[in-house]
């Protein structure tokens, strides 16, 4: 028979027997729909997180260091005796880094612990500077307030619990101003670099560290806060422009064992660079050519891989316990269509008296099934997402009684939706096989004379 | 006798099977020839195998043994595929209980083998109401089966089996859910289709007198065999 014919008569009989048909289209529909809605929540669960670590800004950041200063100090390098000597990470460095595809921000990073004053009461405090990437990358969605108005403002953002500390009404503070006191180095005599001298015992350099004062307004307050990485010493808990700490040119941790290491150089040399890639996907291959570079790279990308693997075996268990709702639909098809021979027996002598072949016979309970499967898959996929939805929504309320920020739980992204439209045809045509067999091999004298 | 151009012939044809513990012969060493354009009634008491010969030749059932030859194809010996060819384009058939779908119209249901034969839907309209004038029927073509009398239900499976433009047509007890006037008027029907379409018709039946009316030949089976000078040559009856 042609496929339209097929088609056409396989509804047919579906009508027939309207009730029982929707019925068992209605529990391959239950059951995409406990597919659907326990993968969307798997999926949501996963965009949520990811969507949380880069805004964290941990998987899209590779921290690149001098090939013989790699993290920790005091440890061996890693290749004895290399031929020749590690290259410096400088500003021709950084800016070839820049270049690379892929790269939004190549920036050094700025991190100290210092005091602010408020209302004449002293705070100690982590401060860190925040690129202007980080304008965008989503760490700052939310906030209370504005980001910095321009790279190199006096501004600075608080985060929210470093603000409780300063103000009961936290966010009444965004347009005050607080005071920031720092120790500014300053190079020696002889010293031509910033943060690029001799030992401070020699008489060649070294660096002074004066205490000065500088004026912020406080332009936002944050969550948390974002790339909260690899700076050690804790969260910063105030956020300035990179450019305006930069500028400062404050005493870091780092500083002294750049003094101790670095006395040879004669330009502005980073002991570290953080390098933002566009997504956490490009990191692997940044990394690479970071690395053929010359400098030592890490990066938690590692740890996002076995985050993935934790979601692909999640997505599988939620798949699991989902698909077995699925799995007793199909049995409901088997039911039915079993049920329907035992009807239309003598239909299918006629049909075969009338020439239907075999395989005519089998392609019509096959096309059933399938039809009951589409049918149920596209119910269950609606009614899945509803789930899903209703899920959200109940989450959101109680997020909300709580105070907390409403997420989006769950997820049908398209790709959902056509495979476990797809699925349901699969295994409904699965769970048709049978019948369909058992009907073609009816015997066509037996069957006609049955009443 | 030789015949010129047989229709069927079947050569020493047995179906034999197994019920529980006993061995039937329904059709047993049986060997007939209908040559083209006869209409031929089989009679026999109940059990003779009348009907499991009937649905040899139709293709609905594989002998035991012998060939069963319609129109130069051994039916016997064709796949199961072929089988389904076969009943779709060479038989007509028609039955006691008229077996048409109850929820299909009657349209529909004449449509069915032009389904089953992939014929173009262009063709089909046509077709049909060719077959439905053929039975005299023309009108009520979007009624279903029951809102219909017996003698109508039978004239549409009649139109039914002649859709696919069948070279022989099988018949079984066509008139014995019908009362006697309308039993008449089918076979009434069937001898016009034979005499105007040239078909050959095997009617198995146990009306004996109707069949010496409208029969060419009779044919008498008994335990599964042609009864010994079973086959009756008859004037044609007018």
């Amino acid at each position: 028979m042609k496929p339209r014919d097929l088609t056409d008569l396989a509804v047919r009989n579906l009508r027939e027997a309207l009730l029982r048909n929707a019925l068992t289209t209605l529990g391959v529909a239950v059951g995409v729909a406990s597919l659907v809605a326990m993968l969307s929540l798997g999926v949501g669960l996963q965009q949520l997180a990811a969507k949380r670590l880069s805004q964290s800004g941990l998987f899209d950041t590779i921290f690149v260091t001098p090939k013989n200063n790699f993290r920790g100090m005091g440890r061996p390098p890693r290749e004895a005796a290399s031929e020749k000597p590690p290259r410096a990470l400088d500003e021709d460095a950084r800016k070839e880094i820049e270049k690379l595809p892929n790269v939004i921000e190549v920036y050094s990073q700025v991190r100290f612990f210092t005091e602010v004053r408020f209302n004449g009461k002293p705070f100690a405090t982590v401060v860190a500077g925040m690129p202007e990437s980080s304008r965008n990358s989503g760490s700052f969605d939310g906030m209370t307030g504005n980001f910095f108005s321009s790279p190199a403002a006096n501004e600075a953002i608080l985060q929210i619990e470093f603000a409780k500390d300063l103000s009961d009404k936290p966010v009444s503070l965004v347009g005050q101003e607080l005071v920031l006191r720092y120790a500014e180095r300053q190079a020696l005599a002889s010293a031509n670099a910033a943060d690029a001298s001799a030992n401070s015992s020699e008489p060649t350099g070294g660096f002074s560290v004066v205490p000065k004062e500088l004026h912020l307004k406080i332009v936002g307050i944050v969550e948390t806060e974002p790339a909260a990485g690899f700076g050690g010493m804790g969260n910063a808990r105030l956020l300035m422009p990179l450019e305006t700490a930069s500028a400062l040119r404050a005493a870091q941790v780092n500083d002294l064992r750049d003094i101790v290491r670095d006395n040879t150089a004669n330009k502005t040399t980073y002991p570290s660079l953080s390098v933002r890639a566009k997504s956490p996907a490009q990191v692997d291959a940044l990394e690479t050519s970071i690395k053929n570079m010359g400098f030592g790279v890490f990066s938690l990308l590692d740890a996002s891989k076995s985050l993935r693997t934790f979601f692909s075996v999640f997505d599988l268990l939620l798949g699991i316990f989902g698909s077995l709702a699925l799995a007793v639909a199909t049995l409901g098809i088997v039911n039915t269509l079993v049920m329907a021979i035992l009807e239309r027996r003598r239909e299918i002598g006629v049909l075969k008296a009338l020439g239907a072949a075999d395989s005519d016979v089998q392609q019509l309970f096959f096309v059933e099934a399938g039809v009951m499967g589409f049918f149920g898959g596209i119910f269950g996929v609606l009614f899945g997402w509803l789930l899903g939805r209703a899920i959200t929504f109940g989450t959101n309320v109680y997020l909300q009684r709580h105070n907390l920020n409403s997420i989006e739980l769950s997820s049908v992204p398209w790709w959902l939706v056509f495979s476990a439209l797809g699925f349901a045809v699969l295994v409904s045509l699965v769970a048709g096989l049978y019948p369909a067999s058992r009907a073609a091999k009816l015997n066509p004298v037996d069957a006609l004379r049955y009443e | 006798m030789p015949i010129a151009d047989p229709a069927i012939q079947l050569d020493h044809v047995s179906r034999h099977y197994t019920m529980g513990e006993t061995h039937v012969r329904a059709v047993d060493d049986l060997s007939l020839t209908v040559p083209g354009g006869e209409f031929l009634a089989l009679l026999g008491s109940s059990g003779s195998g009348k009907s499991t010969l009937l649905n040899l030749i139709a293709g609905l059932d594989r002998p035991t043994s012998g060939a069963i030859i319609a129109h130069g194809q051994n039916i016997a010996s064709l796949s199961s595929l072929d089988l389904a060819r076969y009943r779709r384009n060479t038989i007509g058939m028609i039955f006691q209980s008229f077996n048409l779908l109850p929820r299909m119209t009657l349209e529909e249901n004449i449509e069915l083998p032009l389904r089953l034969a992939e014929v173009e839907r262009s063709e089909r309209a046509p077709r049909v109401r060719e077959a439905l004038e053929r039975v005299r029927l023309t009108h009520r073509l979007g009624h279903r089966p029951t809102e219909l009398s017996g003698g109508e239900q039978q004239r549409v499976a009649i139109a039914r089996a002649l859709v696919n433009r069948p070279k022989i047509l099988l018949a079984d007890e066509p008139t014995g859910n019908l009362d006697s006037n309308t039993g008449e008027a089918i076979l009434s029907l069937l001898r016009d289709l034979q005499s105007g379409l040239g078909m050959t018709i095997v009617m198995v039946t146990h009306e004996r007198p109707l069949a010496e009316r409208f029969a060419d030949r009779l044919a008498i089976m008994g335990d599964g065999k042609l009864l010994s000078a079973a086959v009756v040559e008859k004037g044609v009856a007018q």
